[in-house]
């Protein structure tokens, strides 16, 4: 049994090596630099594996477009479908076509580089989340801040932004006092740390959930000798595949709400009119 | 354990106190879906809008939920 536990600690899961539950903790997500350690470009697994899908995206997404055809095939119709997917449901659903064509090539990288960072956390061998670590969520809510800054800046100049978020219409004085520092840290702090939070924490309890599951499991059927706790294993057993079946379905949740919202804020900067 | 204590437990109590805090946003997202599936049957042709803002709807309220999760790492590191 020590065999399969190496094993699967080197693939990633956390398994009961010892005779006791081990429950999987948050430092997981700091797993040792495997690559290059010391150097600025020290890797980590979680690195590797972003690296990894980002070539393995690239190289579908590239194949498929530089062999496009004026009638589709089968593959490239599907390509198509998850783009005009995004395109015509996130964004042009949100800001209309007029406003939503200058974003459709943001919100797609976004939507799917999120879609494929997340379906790592499912992947066996890989089995954690490349998003699961803050600076790439971060990295996304950055990237939509400053667009819905630039958008504010172009479409209506930055005084009358502010105007139109922090004060407005209808709103008596005293009221005012309370409200416009609340838009403020609302549309500065907020809205890019909601962002950031939202995915990392779906992400780490996701993969917390599965891994205890299939820790549950192990210690369950294997470690402990009481044979009575066999039907609390079979029930964390069947518990770990649900709930992997239930990250892919959070996996494309999540990649579409953040682009659902990014496309919100960004669609929220430009000048209201009725 | 002694005589007297007839039952303990171990343990870190911010289990229960997770499970507290997922009370409201269990509320607010069954509020939400069944606000949206209420509105879609009342107005068919807007299903995509509604659905739509269902999805930002769910997504704050998602996130009272996960902050109650974050700060367990937080307060206790």
């Amino acid at each position: 049994m020590a065999g399969v536990a190496e094993l699967m600690g080197a693939a990633g899961m956390t398994l009961a090596a010892g005779g006791e539950l081990e429950i999987p903790q948050i430092d997981e997500f700091l797993p040792p630099e495997i690559l290059f350690a010391g150097t600025p470009f020290a890797m980590n697994r979680i690195i590797l594996i972003r690296v990894v899908m980002t070539v393995i995206m690239l190289l579908i997404l590239g194949i498929s477009a530089s062999r496009a055809k004026l009638i589709p095939g089968r593959w490239q119709g599907f390509v198509e479908w998850g783009i005009e997917y995004v395109r015509d449901k996130i964004v042009y659903e949100v800001m209309g076509e007029l406003r939503g064509k200058r974003y459709v090539p943001m919100i797609c990288t976004i939507f799917f580089t999120i879609f494929f960072f997340n379906l790592c956390g499912i992947i066996p061998g890989m089995n954690v989340a490349a998003t699961a670590t803050i600076m790439m969520p971060l990295i996304f809510a950055a990237w939509t801040f400053v667009q819905y800054w630039i958008a504010a800046c172009r479409e209506q100049g930055l005084i009358s932004y502010l105007k139109q978020e922090c004060t407005p219409p209808g709103v008596p004085f005293p009221v005012l006092i309370l409200l416009v520092p609340m838009q403020l840290i609302d549309i500065l702090i907020i809205r890019p740390a909601s962002l950031t939070l939202r995915l990392l924490a779906n992400m780490i309890a996701g993969h917390l959930i599965v891994a205890l599951c299939f820790s549950a499991t192990q210690f369950f059927l294997i470690v402990t000798e009481n044979k009575m706790m066999m039907a609390a294993g079979v029930v964390t057993f069947v518990g770990g595949f649900v709930m992997t079946l239930f990250e892919a379905f959070v996996a494309y949740l999540q990649a579409f709400i953040f682009a659902t919202l990014s496309t919100v804020y960004i669609n929220m900067s430009y000048p209201e009119e009725d | 354990m002694d005589l007297i204590t007839l039952a303990q437990v171990t343990g870190n109590l911010s289990a229960i106190g997770y499970g507290l805090a997922a009370i409201g946003p269990g509320i607010g997202v069954g509020i939400v879906f069944g606000k949206a599936i209420e509105a879609t049957a009342r107005q068919p042709e807007l299903g995509g809008r509604i659905q739509t803002l269902m999805w930002i709807g769910f997504g704050l309220i998602e996130f009272l939920a996960l902050l109650g999760f974050i700060s367990g790492f937080i307060f206790t590191a």
